[in-house]
Parts: structure tokens; sequence; C-alpha cells
């Protein structure tokens, strides 16, 4: 594409062994397509590009915040900013800016979704992921190369620079990556887990949604459907309408999102049908087999307006995922064996029956 | 407010129209004052209905029986016997704890040995199990009614017998009771240590998929090759037959089973054919009773025709448009194992797995006889039993002391004992009986008392909430768990709650059955709600579209029928029966174990 350093590359074209040039969320993105799951098409920004940035943004960033001390909030908050508006006055370079926005020609133009994609190897990568930036229904090349520009920032957010600080991590070296990805209109959206992320389950899948984008319930502005499917069966074995008040979604001529009143017919209305939760956690266990730990998905499921009656056909084909990562909570604890082996079968009821409940 | 608790047994009021219910029942059947410091619960499953005096005695064989098997031989650590008592007609019952660690741990090295000795050789010990148990079929079987003719048979004489027959009027009469009550023993010598065995795995199950509902736990274990199965199988097998030698046109819904069998053998060489193997069915495998062996008026299929006249049309239509299939076995034994073997690999240990594999292993073992006994016990040798008492209850009628056979259930066994003598004496002393003036108004004012009863509704518990429900069957097969009683305290305004036996959800119009001997009335597509649903329904099921009881675990056997026929199934709802009327529309969640009433 652009010589040896490819400053853009296809999502379908980095996979785990990527991480310090596509970042986690790329890199995780790529694996899925590779594992077969559908992942909306896009592409993402790597770290050589924004070392070209940084490069054209002057001095080292680095060294402007490494030795700040953590405890030292003010300090933090002005060379935070201060790193933050180099990044975003700088003049792009023309040849990341041109991979930019071929990329984005390539995906169609409209609307795109701009991720930030960070390249720490880190353990606690996961939750420091969630202090960066995403950029949904961005629209027009020049939108498009700000909201890059915008991500590339973020690696200086006040909190992120803090959190550095307070663990000691290095500054040298420091990458991030973004993602582009066409912008999806789903019929509905959310999260789900591939085991109960209440009881720790591993036999189901934990899936909650609500109607239009998911932004709404990762920003708390709805109380979602849940659903519990079971791995084995399929059987739904758990149900909950939520109270879903508030209502996101874009529109394909209008950059942003809009937040609005949820229709009162949707609000007590599931978003899922059975079939469409099946669905879901089957691609769910789709994608906890691929990478042998339970998994946190974003997912997304394509179609009409939620107004609309549910669409015919396997739902399978209308699901598509944003995200994935390993399930962290119930993963870090320890788990006494639910029973060890006895001598004999029947030792065990003799165990049961000698200890009154 | 306190601490929520059900009615005391002290405070039932006698049924309105039935105030002199006791005088039906033994005393030792009676709350006592002190029981209302206990819990008790209104045993729905086995007695769905008000008493009749004789049928007393499904409840005080099978508990001297239960009791003595797990509180005396094999002494079992946590929990003795079960009493039971009876009020307005209803019968309720409770399981006695063992709650003292020290008693516990001597009952527990008892128990150890006993009980090992049985899981470690069960299959062979189930082998002569069934011998038993068909000796004692036999045995009701040959056992006589004495026809008491004017003079005695000669062989008495020239044999030098020397004891006439009015002796076996009560020796015969006594062996009935003595082979029930031996039947019983039987029943429950091997039935809770199979309990035992679901109940330890079950917890396994919740303990590693804290999610898992009962009935994926109990799908893992499921027999496939069980005999309950096979009454079914035969009307599969008869309909086939049916169209094959050009009869099936005369098996039509609503047919009358003496029209249809008349017609047949007006039919010729078919016809012929047909009843010779509908005769061959019949014997053993139409010994079902269309209840669960325990009221003389759930009569077996063999005394009543209904249920099998009732399935066979729809098994014709199916043979003829080729969609009559026998059960899936290799099907529904591959899904079993499709299902154990997914849990298993969510293990996360060797040793898990091995324990788990150990475990189910128990339970598998022990399934057949689960399944089984029902066929041996409550149906086949329980319809020769009310067959019996029924033949004596001819002899009490033919004497005078009775105005119909049918009113001998209507006494209490020892009453019977009594009417029975009556009738020996007056035939040694060629006198009239006595027992008309006293037995015929007597049996008058109980049926008219047994019809007030029914108008009574049962609190589905009495007494304070107890803390510790240990008890294996009260578990598995009642279905009573500290949720259950938490939904019998605080029952909801507009959702029936059971437990979803079977998956799924569908709608339909309902078919309230109280009696069974209204099975006849149920059409495709209906949703069965009734009190308690018996293997021999089996065939129904294959018409209706969802089955809803009061009463029922996971393990019962509407449970285990409804998940094999792939229909929604909600069990153990208390009183969907009072709260849902033919006709009406429901949605039944056999997922989440809810029956809504939706127009």
């Amino acid at each position: 594409m652009t010589g040896p350093v490819a400053f853009v590359r296809r999502l379908a074209a980095v996979g785990a062994a990527d991480l310090t040039s596509a970042g986690g969320k790329a890199a995780g993105l790529g694996e899925l397509i590779r594992a077969g799951i559908p992942v909306p098409p896009g592409y993402v920004v790597t770290a050589p590009a924004f070392g070209q940035m940084l490069a054209a943004a002057g001095p080292s960033l680095a060294a402007s915040v490494a030795s700040l001390s953590a405890s030292d909030v003010p300090a933090i908050g002005r060379a935070a900013a201060a790193a933050r508006s180099r990044i975003t006055s700088a003049a792009m370079p023309p040849e990341v800016a041109a991979a930019i926005t071929t990329a984005y020609e390539e995906l169609g133009g409209g609307s795109v979704a701009v991720r930030s994609s960070a390249t720490m190897e880190d353990s606690a990568a996961a939750s420091f992921a969630g202090l960066q930036d995403t950029y949904l229904a961005v629209r027009g090349a020049a939108e498009v190369l700000d909201a890059v520009r915008r991500c590339w920032a973020s690696l200086y957010n006040d909190e992120s620079v803090a959190y550095r600080r307070r663990l000691g991590l290095p500054e040298e070296g420091l990458a991030m990556a973004v993602v582009i990805q066409r912008m999806l209109r789903p019929r509905a959206a959310g999260v789900m887990f591939t085991r109960s992320p209440v009881t720790g389950d591993r036999s189901v899948v934990a899936i909650e949604g609500t109607w239009g984008l998911g932004s709404a319930l990762v920003a708390g502005e709805v109380t979602p459907d849940s659903f519990t499917v079971s791995k084995v069966t399929g059987e739904i074995t758990g149900r909950r309408t939520g109270a879903k008040l508030s209502l996101h979604y874009f529109r394909p001529n209008e950059p942003g999102i809009t937040a609005s009143a949820m229709p009162v017919a949707l609000r007590g209305r599931p978003c899922l049908t059975d079939d469409e939760a099946r669905a879901l956690a089957a691609v769910g266990r789709r994608v906890e087999e691929h990478y042998g730990v339970p998994q946190d998905i974003e997912w997304a499921l394509l179609g009409d307006d939620p107004a609309c009656p549910p669409m015919h056909g396997d739902p399978v084909d209308r699901i598509r995922v944003l995200q994935s990562r390993p399930e962290t909570v119930w993963a870090a604890r320890s788990q006494d064996p639910v029973a060890t082996p006895k001598p004999r079968a029947s030792d065990h009821i003799l165990a049961w029956l000698e200890k009154p409940l | 407010m306190g601490t929520p608790r059900f009615p005391l047994p002290s405070e039932i009021a006698d049924a309105p129209g039935a105030e002199d219910w006791r005088s039906m029942y033994p005393y030792f059947t009676r709350f006592q004052p002190e029981d209302d410091q206990r819990f008790w619960f209104y045993n729905s499953m086995h007695f769905p209905e008000p008493m009749p005096a004789f049928d007393t005695i499904t409840a005080e064989v099978p508990y001297s029986a239960i009791g003595a098997n797990t509180a005396r031989v094999f002494v079992f650590p946590t929990t003795l016997g079960i009493e039971h008592r009876i009020v307005n007609g209803r019968v309720y019952i409770t399981a006695i704890p063992v709650l003292d660690d020290a008693e516990i741990g001597r009952r527990a090295a008892v128990f150890g040995e006993r009980a090992s000795y049985y899981y470690e050789n069960w299959d062979s010990l189930y082998e002569g199990w069934k011998v038993r148990m068909r000796s004692l079929i036999d045995e009701i079987e040959s056992v006589t009614v004495p026809s008491l003719p004017e003079f005695e048979d000669a062989s008495v004489v020239f044999e030098a017998r020397g004891v006439a027959q009015n002796h076996y009027v009560r020796e015969n009469f006594h062996k009935c009771i003595d082979l029930f009550s031996k039947m019983w023993h039987h029943h429950t010598e091997m039935l809770m240590l199979g309990y035992g065995a679901y109940v330890v795995f079950f917890q396994f199950c919740k303990q590693a998929w804290p999610e898992i509902s009962d009935q994926t736990a109990a799908r893992m274990v499921a027999g496939i090759d069980v005999i309950m199965y096979r009454p079914d199988d035969e009307l599969r097998g008869l309909a086939r037959l049916a169209v094959e030698v050009g009869v099936g046109d005369l098996f039509t819904e609503g047919c009358s089973p003496a029209a249809v069998l008349s017609a047949l053998a007006a039919r010729g060489e078919g016809g012929q054919k047909w009843l010779a193997a509908f005769e061959q069915a019949r014997e053993p495998w139409f010994n079902v009773s269309t209840g669960d062996g325990f009221y003389h008026h759930h009569r077996s299929w063999a005394d009543d025709l209904t249920v099998p006249f009732t399935a066979l049309p729809r098994y014709v239509a199916q043979v003829r448009s080729g969609s009559l299939a026998g059960r899936p076995t290799e099907e529904l034994r591959a899904e079993r194992d499709r299902i154990a073997s997914s849990y298993r690999s969510l293990l996360t240990s060797d040793e898990e797995r091995t324990a788990f594999d150990q475990m189910l292993g128990l339970c598998r073992r022990v399934f057949p006889f689960v399944e089984d006994h029902k066929f041996y016990c409550e149906h086949w040798f329980t319809s020769q039993f009310f067959g019996k008492i029924r033949e004596f209850g001819a002899l009490l009628a033919r004497f005078g002391v009775l105005a119909d056979a049918e009113d001998v259930f209507q006494l209490h066994h020892t009453e019977v004992d009594q009417a029975l003598s009556d009738v020996m004496l007056a035939w040694a002393a060629g006198g009239p009986p006595l027992g008309a003036a006293h037995w015929q108004p007597i049996v008058a004012d109980r049926k008219r008392m047994l019809l007030a009863l029914k108008d009574w509704s049962p609190p589905p518990a009495l007494g304070p909430v107890p803390t510790a429900l240990n008890d294996p069957a009260v578990r598995m097969l009642w279905g009573v768990t500290q949720e259950r009683i938490e939904a019998w305290l605080s029952p909801s305004s507009d959702e029936i709650r059971g437990f979803g036996a079977s998956s799924g959800v569908v709608e339909g119009p309902a078919r309230v059955l109280t009696d069974v001997n209204q099975i006849g009335e149920i059409r495709d597509g209906e949703i069965l709600v009734c009190p308690v649903t018996a293997p021999s329904w089996a065939p129904v099921f294959g018409k209706i579209r969802a089955a809803v009881s009061d009463i029922g675990g996971s393990m019962s056997h509407a449970a285990i029928v409804a998940r094999e026929y792939g229909m929604p199934a909600v069990v153990g709802t208390g009183d969907a029966t009072k709260r849902i009327s033919t006709g009406q529309l429901v949605r039944v969640d056999g997922d989440r174990g809810t029956v809504q009433v939706i127009g």
C-alpha cells in the first residue's frame, strides 16, 4: 500500500501479532474476522502513522510528561493539555492524511465510527482502553481526519496520563492506533458475556440490549433488556424487559448521534426475539471458542427500523460484532472444585446426607 | 406483621356440609394441637381429591413403608419418615428431620454401610426386585373371593379340609391388604435411595452451573428404555395394525370403545386379527391407571378403555398420513448424551469431570427403577388390588350389606373387615347380616360429604415456614423448595407461577381437567391444565400443545413426558386448575415457569 511502513491497513489484514502497530482493538477485530466472525468492514490507522504525527508535532511529548509526579494533579493537567494541543494543532503529515482519506473512500464514504486502539501491552490495557475515545457517525474526509487526530490526542487525556504515572508505566514508545469502521444502523445493539456476570456460570450467555445504537446502553441511559441463553440447549433461561427510556440513533445525512426519548411503543417491548437472542448466543460461543476463554462482546443486530416487525431469515446473518475482550472479573477469581472424585460413586450421596442443610 | 406463616392446622374450619368428615378417617390421621408447631404441605400430587374412606389405605400403607425404609431399614442420616394427617378429606404431610449432629453421625455410619450395598449392587438387586414384584402381582391376581354357596364344596369333606369358605372371606381379604402393604415396602425399598442419587447430582449441577434449570439437569439423567412408555407404544402398534388390516375407519374422534369393539367383531378376518392383538396388548400393558394408583375410581385402561380410545383415532390418522413415529429413541439418547458431554466439557478440571461422571453414572443406574417401578406398583399391582376389593364389595352387596359393590370404597379397610365378619357370621348362622341398616346410611352420608369436600380449597401448606428442607423425595417429587414456599406465601396476581419443566412458549385454549375421568374431552391443540398428570396420560400428550399441573417437580412424570414430546410444561403451580377455566386462552412459558390467562 504505502511501501514498507503501512499507515493504514485493512482490519482483515491484522491479527494478534500486530498488537504494537494496530493496537488492541484493531488486532482483536482482525482476529475475529479471521475466525469467521462478522465484523463491520474497516481499517486501522497504525502506530507508524501516529509516529509520523508525533514527529510533526515537535519535541518529544513523552519527555514532557514522563517526569511528572502522579500526585501532582495540576501539573499533569497542564502538561496533558499542552500535549493534546500540539497533536491537534500541528499539520497532519500529507502522506498520512492521504492514506486515511483513501481508506475512508474505500469504505464508501458516508458515516463511519472512529475509535482509538491502544497499543500498550499491559494486563491493565482492558481497563485503560475504557479511557480512550470513540466518535460515532463521523461524516466527510475532513471530519474523519479530525476524529483520528482527537483519538491520537486522547493518549494524553488527563486521566490517561495520571493513570500511567500512577502505575509508573513508560511514556517512551507509546502509540495510539485508530480504527475506522463503516457505521452501522442497528435495529438493536448491546453487550453480551459468554458467562453469567452475576454467577460466573459458564454454561450460559448473558445478553443485554436496547433498540437502536448500543451507546445508550453503554452510557447507562437505559435499563436494557436482558436474556440468559443456555449454551448447551439454546433455551432462554432468563429474560427481563427493561425500561428503555432513551434511544440513540443517527441519520445517514447528519453527523453525530441523536439521543431522544424512546417511543412509548418500544419502551416495554423486548429488543430481541428469542431466535435473535439464540443467534447472538451462538455467535458469542464461536468468539469464546476462538479465544478459549469467556468473552465480553459488543454486538449489533442489523435490520429494519425497530418499529417494524422482526425480519425473516436467519438472524445470524444480521449480527455484527463490534468488539470482544476477555472477561476479567470471574477469570480473576480462583474457585474450589465443585466436587472431587470419591472411591465409590455412592460416597457422594453419603457425604451429602451426612451434613444437615 | 410477624414471621410469615401458613394457616395453622387448628385454624382450619370444617368444610360446610361435611362437618362430620372425621368419622370417615381413623384417629391417627387427625391433626393434634402440637402439630401447629410444624410445617405441613398438601400432598395434592398423590391426593388431589377428597379421600374416600377406603382410599386412605393409599396414604396409610405407603407412609408406613416409606418411613420404615428411610428411618429404620436404611437409616437415612438426616431424615426419618413422613407423617400424614387428614383435614377436610385432604392429606397433608411432613417429613421428620434429624437435626442433632451426634445423632446424624450415628445414623450416617449405619446408612453408609447399608445404602452403599444397594447402590453398588443396584442392577442385580433391581433384577431380583422385579422377580419379587412379579410374584406379588401373581399372588394378588390369584386371590379368590369366596362365593359362599348354600352348601360347601364336597372337597372340604372328602379331602378333609376342615375349613369352610367363610373363613377365607377374612383370610383372603387380609391377604389383599397384606400384599398391598408388601408391595409398598418393595416400592420404597429402592425409591428413596434413587432420589438421593438425583439430589446429589442436581446439587453438583447447581453449584457448577448456578443457572442450570432442574429440567436441563434432568435431561442428562433421563433413561430411554423405560417401560412406562410401553403402553403408549402398544397403542401405536395397534393403530398401525388397524390401518394394515383395513379397520382404521372405525377409529374416529370421540368414538365409543364399546361401539368400536363390537363393530370390529363384525369386520371379518381383519377385525378378528386386530381384536386378538388388542387382547394381547392388554395383558399386562393396559394395567395402567388413569390416575396414579391412589384412588379406587381411577380405573385402569383395562377397566375403562376411554384413554386408549381417545388416543387411537389420532394415531390412526398419523399412520395414514405417514407421520406416526415411534419414540425416536436413538435421537433421544444422542441428545441426552450431547447435553451431558457439553456440560461436562465446561468443567475446568479432570477432578471435577471424574466426580461428575460418578454422580451422573449413579443417576443413570437408578433411573430405570425410579421410572419403571410405577408400572409394577401403582399401575399393574394396584389395578389388580382395587379389582379384588371391588369383588369383596360385590360379595357385601350380594348379601345386602351394601347397596352397591362400589360402596365398599366408602368404608375404611378395618370397617370392611367388620362388614365381612357380619357376612361370615350370617352365612354360618343362616340368618341375615345386620349390616344393611348400619352401613348403608353411613355410606350415603359419606358420599354426600365427599361431594361437599370437593368445594373446599385446601391451602397449599399449613404451619410455620420451615428453615430447612432436606428430604430428597420432598424436593424431587413434590417440588417443595424454599422458592416454592415463598411463592405459596405471596401468590402473584395475574401470573401463575410454577416450575418450568419443559421449555418453550405456546398459546392455546385451556382444558381444565379436575377429574381424570374427563380425559376423553381433550381436543387437539388444547393446553391441558390438571391437578397432576399420570403416566397413563402419555398418549394424550400427542394432542395437547402444553401441560400445566398444580403439583409436581422436575422429575415428576408430567415433566419427563413433556420433555420427550418437546412441549412446554409448567408443573407445581399450586392452583392453576382453580385460576384457569376451560376455553380461556392461556400462554404457557416453559422457560420461565409461568402461565398467563390472555383472553
